[in-house]
């Protein structure tokens, strides 16, 4: 990415938000010898849902799990340059991974419920962050997170069954609900559809839609149509570069760049 | 990732002709694959066939020859439970009645109850009945009574299986005129065939009719409890610290190997290793529940660290992820929801290296628990022996009422052994998660 393009993301960011929630700034993640991201910035507002696109094995990914720190636990991964969460260094020694990873949630590609019950799948974030003094106080996020992910009324004469006895978009849902009871404020999504059927996906999207603006929302997805949807801004990777940040609505009719308007009208596998 | 640019080529045109699927060379093919289908079903079925009827062999010699073992012949004595003859004098308490002289009063007994070859037919242990009698209920005293007494072995030996036809006269072990007596009593309802509960709750003796397997049963269960309590924790705190906490280097790669060399090494290794260690350089007790614990441990330790680890390692990463991406501790990962679901494994594993440790005689053998030790062990200092153990040391026995008591002891293995082969799969069934 040339400089100028950075400086013009930048500089109408900045216009649009005046603080954002996320920033990073020339992030490099190394897999071993595999230099899988190459200087990434961007920054990520509350109001918006932010879709990263591009083929496979582009860095969208990676970058994704920058935001949490997931790439930690993959041994042989480095990250550089600077990630910041309200203007505070996320790899700064007094951040807490652990506190981080309540801050920022995180939704998988396959959905990844507790082999508990489904209330237990929720209560489980709050408790060991202590967000509950009381029995009664964890029934009320039981309840409130299950009714903002949209599962409350299909879920709630049966919080004692087994989380992986739903359905896949339930069950995805319940890790939605799951990520949200512990009260973050961004939520990264990492192709959080790609393992349900139409209409589960369906489901997913309003609430994604529903979510906006409470949580920054932050998903990866390989579906265009899906980032078109959901999305207000869309960052398209390439080969582990941003090649272009905008608004979803310039990035799908008018993108500046001709790998992006190569990639979205189908052009690259 | 390249551009589409130019279209796929086409496809080859038409140069060769269409598959016949309906040629003799497609038929003889397929029948072929039929054939080795058959073939390989009914190699794998006498394979089976094979296994399944050594074991049945197995089963059939020892029940055949244990099964017995498992009744005893006794005959009834009465006995005049006189205070003179017991020596006893006027004190009546617990330390004179605990050593009265019932040995004479059961000799008498014999004598007049039986007749003069009593002393020859009922056991010479059968005294220390009547001191349990006396010392339950003391106002039996001066009474007379009447009490069940093993037979001697010979003669439980005539009861069950009737005169060898292979033993020469001279040397059969009872007489023709014994036998005579033997029946005559038997004529008098004083011989009956009973329950043998000398075999399961009297601990080892150089009599068969008096030997049982008591004081190796609590042995062996003294012995576990030690290597159970040793191996567990560590076994499975050193395969959690493994998988889920060491970096990935050449120490740990070499501790890996390491450890799967270690659960090939002969057991008398691991024997001799105790004897050095335990016995000659730490100086704890000879033939202890405690030492033996301790050798089983590192023997079975190797096994339930590989166990541990393969159940932790088959555990989805993506569990791992849905704990840490909600801010669980790499702590509370493993133990929260890692470990519990790998449990059903890591049990398996253990009970498994439990049984062997149970059924293992060699390294025991090494660290003196072979010694002849009558009384069962009250704690795992206590000199004591474990059941495989003892039926190696009855084998070695040519009496015939010992040859029958290692079959039975043997069958008493066998079950303790399918008792926790059951209780492995039951907890495997009953933890075991779907998803």
């Amino acid at each position: 990415m040339s400089t100028d393009t950075l400086a013009r993301i930048a500089g109408k960011q900045e216009a649009v938000d005046a603080l954002p929630l996320m920033t990073a700034r020339d992030v490099h993640v190394y897999y071993g010898q595999k230099h899988a991201l190459k200087g990434v910035s961007i920054d990520i507002t509350r109001e918006n849902v932010t879709a990263f696109i591009g083929p496979s094995g582009c860095g969208k990914s990676t970058f994704l799990r920058c935001f949490n720190r997931m790439n930690d636990t993959i041994d042989n991964a480095r990250v550089t340059g600077r990630i910041e969460l309200e203007g505070q260094d996320i790899h700064a020694p007094e951040m807490d991974v652990v506190q981080l990873r309540a801050r920022v949630g995180m939704v998988f590609q396959k959905p990844n419920p507790f082999p508990k019950s489904i209330y237990e799948n929720i209560a489980y974030g709050p408790r060991i962050h202590g967000l509950a003094a009381t029995q009664q106080e964890m029934d009320e996020i039981v309840t409130r997170s299950l009714t903002r992910a949209g599962l409350w009324d299909e879920v709630k004469d049966r919080l004692q069954d087994s989380g992986t006895a739903l359905s896949g978009g339930q069950q995805q849902r319940l890790c939605i609900a799951r990520a949200i009871a512990v009260d973050p404020e961004v939520i990264l999504m990492d192709e959080p559809c790609s393992a349900l059927d139409p209409i589960a996906t369906g489901k997913v999207e309003e609430l994604i839609d529903e979510l906006r603006g409470r949580y920054a929302i932050v998903i990866v997805t390989h579906n265009m149509q899906q980032a078109a949807r959901v999305s207000q801004k869309t960052a398209f990777f390439h080969l582990g570069d941003l090649v272009e940040y905008d608004d979803t609505s310039v990035i799908f009719t008018d993108p500046k760049e001709s790998r992006t308007r190569d990639y979205i009208t189908g052009r690259y596998g | 990732m390249s551009t589409r640019a130019e279209a796929l080529p086409a496809a080859p045109a038409s140069g060769r002709p269409p598959t016949d699927w309906k040629s003799p060379d497609m038929v003889a093919r397929v029948k072929r694959r039929y054939r080795s289908e058959t073939i390989f079903r009914f190699i794998g079925l006498a394979a089976l066939v094979f296994a399944v009827g050594f074991l049945a062999l197995l089963l059939a010699t020892m029940l055949r020859s244990g099964l017995s073992g498992f009744v005893q012949t006794q005959v009834k004595v009465s006995v005049e439970l006189d205070p003179t003859l017991l020596e006893l004098g006027s004190d009546r308490s617990g330390q004179a009645l605990l050593n009265a002289d019932y040995l004479s009063a059961y000799a008498r007994g014999l004598r007049e109850s039986l007749g003069p070859a009593g002393p020859d037919i009922a056991s010479a242990n059968g005294w220390t009945a009547l001191r349990e009698m006396v010392m339950a209920d003391p106002t039996l005293l001066g009474r007379t009574v009447e009490i069940w007494v093993p037979a001697r072995s010979a003669f439980d030996q005539y009861a069950k299986v009737g005169i060898d036809p292979d033993i020469p006269p001279e040397l059969a072990p009872v007489s023709s005129e014994q036998i005579a007596a033997f029946e005559r009593l038997s004529e008098q309802g004083r011989i009956r065939t009973s329950l043998n509960r000398t075999l399961l709750f009297s601990g080892d003796s150089t009599t068969p009719e008096a030997a049982g397997i008591w004081g190796a049963f609590i042995g062996s269960l003294l012995t576990i409890a030690v290597t159970l309590a040793l191996a567990f924790p560590v076994g499975v705190l050193s395969a959690v610290y493994l998988e889920e906490f060491a970096p990935r280097n050449r120490l740990t790669d070499f501790i890996e190997v390491s450890i799967n060399n270690l659960a090939a090494v002969p057991s008398i290794i691991f024997g001799l290793l105790g004897l050095a260690v335990f016995l000659n350089t730490m100086g704890l007790p000879r033939s202890a529940p405690l030492v033996g614990g301790l050798t089983l441990a590192l023997m079975t330790l190797p096994v339930i660290v590989i166990a541990a680890r393969a159940a932790i390692k088959s555990v989805p990463p993506s569990i791992r992820d849905a704990a840490l991406g909600i801010g669980a501790s790499r702590l509370q990962t493993v133990f929260e929801h890692v470990v519990p679901l790998a449990l059903p494994g890591i049990l398996t594993g253990t009970i498994i290296g439990v049984a062997r440790a149970l059924g293992e005689t060699a390294p025991l053998l090494m660290i003196g628990m072979r010694a002849f030790i009558v009384d069962a062990p009250r704690s795992i200092t206590d000199p004591a022996t474990v059941l495989p153990v003892q039926i190696f040391l009855w084998s070695d026995n040519v009496d015939r009422g010992f040859v029958e008591k290692t079959s039975a002891a043997i069958l008493v293995l066998l079950v303790l052994l399918l008792l926790i082969n059951g209780v492995a799969i039951y907890l495997r069934n009953k933890f075991e998660q779907k998803w």
